[in-house]
C-alpha cells in the first residue's frame, strides 16, 4: 500500500529520463501506473463492499504518534478509484494535448506527483500524515496552475490559489490536532471506532471552524469560491484533473471523513448546508454568466461543491447516498467536458462558446460525447446525472425545517444548471458554422478517448447503476457511520415531487438558455458584486500584507549595524524587565567568601580593558583591548576547570583577532559622527542591558531546577550511555548532536554570506 | 609569495604549520575522554591555515590546502548527516542515536569506531571550512 502512493512520486522523478525514450508516446507510457493502481484498488472490491475496513500501517514518526497507515474503506476505495481511473486517461490525453510544448515532461511530472499525494490524501487514516498529503496537493496544484508561467495570469492563479488553500491549510492542521487531542487519537480509524461523543468537549466548535476553514478553502465554497475559475489558466488535462476527480474534492472528502464524528452537531448540519447551498447557487449563476468554456465547467464545479457540501450537511441517510451518487456522476461528466473543452479549443483555437457555432458536422464524434456528458450534467435520463439530481431534490425535501430554503436554491442551481448544459452542448455544435482561427478538424484517439469512455460510463451507469451500488453501498455506510443495508438507485421512482421540480427546471432552463444571449449581460452586472467581492477582498489584502511586508523591512532591515545592535539589545531589554517586573523574580545573594585573589585581578584587568575599549580612539587599542577580555574569559574557564571551553575561547579570540586585523586597514579612518546625544543614549542602553543581565546571572545562580538536574544525568551517564569521558563533547556531538548539526549549519551559511559578500564588492570594484 | 614578510616567519611557518595540523588531529580523536573534539582541532588546524595566510599569500594558502574551502564546508556536513543516517537505515532508530562498534584493522588490531566520531570529523571539517572561507575572503578585501 506504501508503496502503491509512493510509486506517483517515484514515477515523477523517473520522468525526465523516460521522455526521451517514450517520446510522443509518454503519456501512454506513463498512463500504464494509475491502470495498474486501479487494478491494484480495484482488488480491495469484494471486501470493502463486504463492509470491511482494511488498515494497513507502516511507522514513520511513533515516537510523535505519527504514522503512514493507510485506511481503505468504501469512501477512500472510491475516491482511489476515481483518482487512479480519470489519471489513466488524463495520462493519455495530458500526453498530446500541449503537442510539441517544451515543457510537456514537467506537466506529466506534476501531474503524477499530484496523483500520488492525493490518493495518499484519501487513503491515509492518521490525521498528520493526512495533513502532509493535504498540503503535498496544495503544492502540486500551484505548479500545475502556474505551468505556463511566461503568463502573468497563470502565476497570478497559481498564487492566488496556492495562498487559498494553503492558508486555509494552517487552520486545517491545528483543527486536526485538536481533533486528535480531544478525540485521544491522531488514527482516523480509532477515532471513527470509538464512540466517546467529541461534540461535548469545550475546544469542539473551535475545532469544527478550523477544519472547516481547511475544507472550504479547498473545495472552493463561497466565499473562497473565487480562485477555482481562476486556476483554469492551466492546462486544460490539468484543468479535468484537479476539478472532476480530486484536488477540490478533497476538502468535501475531509467533510465526508469526519461525518460520522460530527453528525448530529446541530453548528456542523447549519454549516455546512448553508454554505453549500449558498455556493451552489452562486456557481450555477457564475456558469450561465460566463462565455469562456472552462470558465463555465469551473463554475459548475463550484456548483458542484456546494451542493456535496450542502448534501453532506444535511446528513440524513438519503443525502448521504445522494452525495455519494452526485460526486461519482460528477467525477464522471466533469471529467468528460473537461477534457472535450480541451478538445474544442485544440481544434478550433478558441473557448469563447459565443464565437463558436455548427461543429457537429466537423467533429461529429466530440459533439457526440460532450452531448451525452452535458446531459449527465443537466440531470436528464437516463444518464447517472439524472439520479442524482432526483436524489439531491429528494434530500433537500427531507432537510427539515431548512428544506423551504434548500429547495429554492436547488431549484435556482437546477435551472441554471440546464442553461449551462445547453451552452456547453448545443451552442458549439448546432446552428450555422462560425469562422474559428483554426479550420476545426476531429482531434487524435488519444485526446478523445478519455472523455468517450467516461461520457459512455456515465450512461452506463445510468441505464444500470446497480453495477456501482455495492461501492456506493460501501461509500454511504462510511459517511453514515452505520451500515446501510441497499441503496434504492433507479431511473424511474413514479411521478413524485423530485420528478415535477426536475421537470420544470429543464423547462425553465431551455426558457434559459433561449434568452440566454439577450440577458446574458445584465445578469452578469447583477452578480458582479457578490461575485467579485471576495476576490477583491483577497487582493486588497495582499497589497496590504506587500505594504506591511515593505514597511517593516524598511524599519528592521535597514543596513546599519548599529540599528540591528539596538534593536536586538532593546528588545532583550524590554523582555528581561518585563519578565523581573511581572514575575518579581530578582533574588540574589552575594557573598565574597572562597574568592581568591587571582580571579580579582582577572576581572579588574576585564573592566580595565572594556572601559579602554570603549573610550579609546585607536581601532587597534579596541581589539586589542577585546583580545584582553576574551584571553580574561578563557582564564576564568581555567580557573573554574573547565578546560574545553577555556581551549575553545583562546583559539576563537585568537582568530577573531586575525580576521580583525586583515579587514582594520581597510577600514576608513577614524571620525566622531555620531553626536553626544546619539552617544549617551548608546551608553543608556548598553549600560541597562549590563544591569539587567547581571540581575538575571545572580538570579539564575539562586534557583534550582526541579529534582536533580540535568548537570547529574550527564556525569551519570556520559560513560555508560555514550562512551566518552569527556562530557563537553559528549554533550556536543551524541546527546545534543541536533544542536551541534544545526550549528555547524549556520556556520557554514555565515561563511557563504561572509564570502558573497565580499566576492559581491570586489567584482563590482572591479 | 609576498615579499614583505620575515622570512623568519616563513620558516618558523613551515615547520610550525605541519605540526599544528598533526596536533590538531590528536586533538580531534582525543576528545571523547580528553579536553579536545571536532571544535577545537577544527579550529587549531585553521589557525595553521591562518598562519600560512599571515607569512606567505592567500594563493599560497589555497595550494597548499589543496581543496576548496567551501568543499570542505560540504563534505562536513554530508559527514555530520550521514553520522545521523546510520542508525536510521542499520537499526530504524531516530536520526542521530549513536552507534558504537570496533573493526579489526590488520597490524594495528582492533579499533573501536562509532558515529559521534564520524560526527566529530564532520564538526572538524566544517569548522576548518568556515573559517578559512572568511579568513582567505577576507583576505581579498586586503588586496
Amino acid at each position: 500500500m506504501l508503496f502503491a502512493v509512493i510509486s506517483g512520486f517515484v514515477l515523477a522523478a523517473l520522468v525526465p529520463r523516460l521522455s526521451p525514450v517514450l517520446g510522443t508516446k509518454i503519456g501512454w507510457g506513463l498512463a500504464v501506473l494509475p491502470a495498474a493502481l486501479f487494478g491494484y484498488f480495484l482488488s480491495f472490491w469484494p471486501r470493502v463492499t463486504a463492509g470491511q475496513t482494511v488498515v494497513l500501517g507502516h511507522e514513520w514518526i511513533p515516537s510523535l504518534g505519527i504514522n503512514l497507515n493507510f485506511m481503505v474503506d468504501g469512501l477512500s476505495l472510491m475516491f482511489a478509484l476515481l483518482i487512479t481511473g480519470i489519471g489513466t486517461f488524463i495520462f493519455i490525453y495530458a500526453g498530446r494535448y500541449p503537442q510539441g510544448h517544451k515543457d510537456i515532461h514537467k506537466l506529466l511530472m506534476y501531474l503524477l506527483a499530484f496523483m500520488a499525494a492525493m490518493l495518499g490524501l484519501v487513503l491515509s487514516s492518521n490525521l498528520i500524515s493526512l495533513f502532509v498529503f493535504w498540503e503535498l496537493t496544495s503544492f502540486t496544484s500551484y505548479l500545475l496552475i502556474g505551468f505556463n508561467h511566461e503568463q502573468e495570469k497563470a502565476r497570478k492563479a497559481a498564487l492566488q490559489g496556492f495562498f487559498i488553500t494553503a492558508g486555509g491549510g494552517l487552520a486545517l492542521m491545528a483543527g486536526l490536532i485538536l481533533l486528535g487531542n480531544i478525540g485521544g487519537s491522531f488514527e482516523l480509524h480509532e477515532l471513527l471506532a470509538q464512540d466517546t461523543n467529541i461534540q461535548q468537549h469545550p475546544l469542539f466548535l473551535a475545532m469544527m471552524v478550523l477544519i472547516l476553514l481547511g475544507a472550504f478553502t479547498k473545495s472552493a465554497q463561497t466565499p473562497f469560491h473565487f480562485w477555482l475559475p481562476n486556476a483554469m489558466a492551466a492546462p486544460t488535462p490539468v484543468s479535468a484533473y484537479l476539478h472532476s476527480a480530486t484536488m477540490v474534492k478533497a476538502g468535501v472528502y475531509l467533510m465526508a471523513r469526519l461525518q460520522p464524528m460530527m453528525a448530529g452537531s446541530e453548528a456542523w448540519m447549519l454549516t455546512l448546508s448553508l454554505f453549500g447551498g449558498v455556493t451552489m447557487t452562486v456557481g450555477a449563476l457564475m456558469a450561465v454568466c460566463s462565455t469562456d468554456l472552462k470558465r463555465i465547467l469551473a463554475f459548475s464545479t463550484v456548483m458542484a461543491l456546494g451542493t456535496l457540501t450542502m448534501l453532506i450537511g444535511i446528513g440524513t441517510p438519503h443525502a448521504l447516498e445522494a452525495a455519494m451518487v452526485f460526486l461519482l456522476a460528477h467525477a464522471l461528466y466533469k471529467g468528460a467536458l473537461f477534457m472535450a473543452a480541451g478538445t474544442l479549443d485544440h481544434a478550433t483555437g478558441t473557448k469563447d462558446v459565443r464565437e463558436l457555432g455548427g461543429l457537429r458536422n466537423c467533429m461529429p464524434q466530440t459533439a457526440l460525447f460532450i452531448t451525452i456528458a452535458a446531459l449527465s450534467l443537466a440531470g436528464i435520463p437516463p444518464l447517472f446525472g439524472f439520479i442524482g439530481k432526483e436524489l439531491m431534490f429528494e434530500a433537500a425535501l427531507g432537510a427539515g425545517w431548512l428544506s423551504t430554503l434548500l429547495i429554492g436554491l436547488s431549484m435556482i442551481t437546477a435551472i441554471a444548471i440546464v442553461a449551462a448544459a445547453a451552452l456547453v452542448a448545443i451552442k458549439p455544435f448546432y446552428g450555422a458554422l462560425k469562422p474559428t482561427p483554426k479550420t476545426p478538424h476531429e482531434a487524435p484517439l488519444a485526446m478523445r478517448l478519455g472523455f468517450s469512455v467516461l461520457a459512455l460510463l456515465g450512461l452506463l451507469l445510468g441505464l444500470m447503476p446497480n453495477l456501482a451500488e455495492p461501492l456506493l453501498r460501501a461509500a454511504v455506510s462510511a459517511i453514515g457511520g452505520t451500515p446501510v443495508a441497499e441503496l434504492q438507485l433507479a431511473l424511474w421512482h413514479g411521478f413524485n415531487l423530485p420528478l415535477l421540480l426536475s421537470a420544470s427546471a429543464l423547462v425553465c432552463g431551455g426558457v434559459l438558455y433561449h434568452h440566454w444571449e439577450r440577458i446574458r449581460d445584465s445578469l452578469a452586472a447583477a452578480l458582479d458584486v457578490p461575485a467579485y467581492g471576495p476576490e477583491r477582498g483577497y487582493e486588497r489584502m495582499m497589497n496590504g500584507l506587500q505594504v506591511v511586508a515593505k514597511g517593516q523591512t524598511r524599519i528592521l532591515q535597514n543596513g546599519y549595524m548599529t540599528h540591528y545592535i539596538l534593536t536586538i539589545l532593546l528588545t532583550t531589554i524590554a523582555l528581561l524587565a518585563y519578565a523581573f517586573w511581572s514575575e518579581d523574580a530578582f533574588v540574589y545573594s552575594l557573598s565574597f567568601e572562597g574568592v581568591r585573589f587571582y580571579e580579582v585581578v582577572i576581572s579588574l584587568l576585564m573592566l580595565v580593558a572594556v572601559v579602554y575599549a570603549s573610550a579609546t580612539h585607536l581601532r587597534l587599542g579596541a581589539v586589542a583591548a577585546i583580545g584582553v577580555l576574551g584571553f580574561a574569559m578563557a582564564m576564568i574557564y581555567v580557573f573554574f576547570s573547565a578546560p574545553d571551553l577555556a581551549i575553545t575561547q583562546i583559539l576563537v579570540e585568537t582568530l577573531t583577532v586575525i580576521m580583525l586585523v586583515l579587514v582594520l586597514f581597510r577600514l576608513p579612518g577614524f571620525q566622531d559622527l555620531s553626536s553626544p546625544l546619539v552617544r549617551w543614549r548608546d551608553a543608556a542602553v548598553a549600560g541597562t542591558f549590563g544591569v539587567l543581565v547581571t540581575m538575571m546571572v545572580l538570579t539564575v545562580n539562586q534557583s534550582s531546577l526541579p529534582g536533580e538536574g540535568i548537570t547529574a544525568y550527564l556525569v551519570e551517564n556520559s560513560y555508560v550511555v555514550a562512551h566518552g569521558r569527556n562530557i563537553v563533547n559528549v554533550i556536543l556531538v551524541d546527546f545534543r548532536a541536533l544542536d551541534t548539526l544545526g550549528e555547524i549549519f549556520v556556520l557554514a551559511l555565515a561563511a557563504i554570506g561572509v564570502n558573497a559578500m565580499i566576492r559581491f564588492r570586489w567584482e563590482t570594484q572591479k | 609569495m609576498r615579499s614583505d614578510t620575515s622570512i623568519i616567519l616563513q620558516t618558523a611557518t613551515r615547520m610550525l604549520v605541519p605540526l599544528l595540523l598533526l596536533f590538531s588531529i590528536f586533538l580531534l580523536l582525543r576528545g571523547h575522554n580528553d579536553p579536545g573534539g571536532g571544535f577545537i582541532a577544527g579550529l587549531v588546524a585553521s589557525s595553521a591555515f591562518a598562519l600560512h595566510l599571515f607569512a606567505f599569500d592567500a594563493s599560497s594558502t589555497k595550494k597548499l590546502m589543496k581543496v576548496e574551502s567551501q568543499l570542505l564546508m560540504g563534505v562536513g556536513l554530508l559527514l555530520a548527516l550521514l553520522s545521523g543516517m546510520v542508525g536510521v537505515v542499520w537499526r530504524g532508530q531516530p536520526f542521530l542515536t549513536s552507534q558504537w562498534g570496533t573493526v579489526y584493522v590488520p597490524g594495528i588490531g582492533e579499533l573501536a569506531v562509532s558515529t559521534p566520531l564520524l560526527f566529530d570529523i564532520g564538526v572538524y571539517l566544517v569548522v576548518i571550512g568556515v573559517v578559512s572561507t572568511i579568513l582567505l575572503s577576507l583576505d581579498k578585501v586586503e588586496e
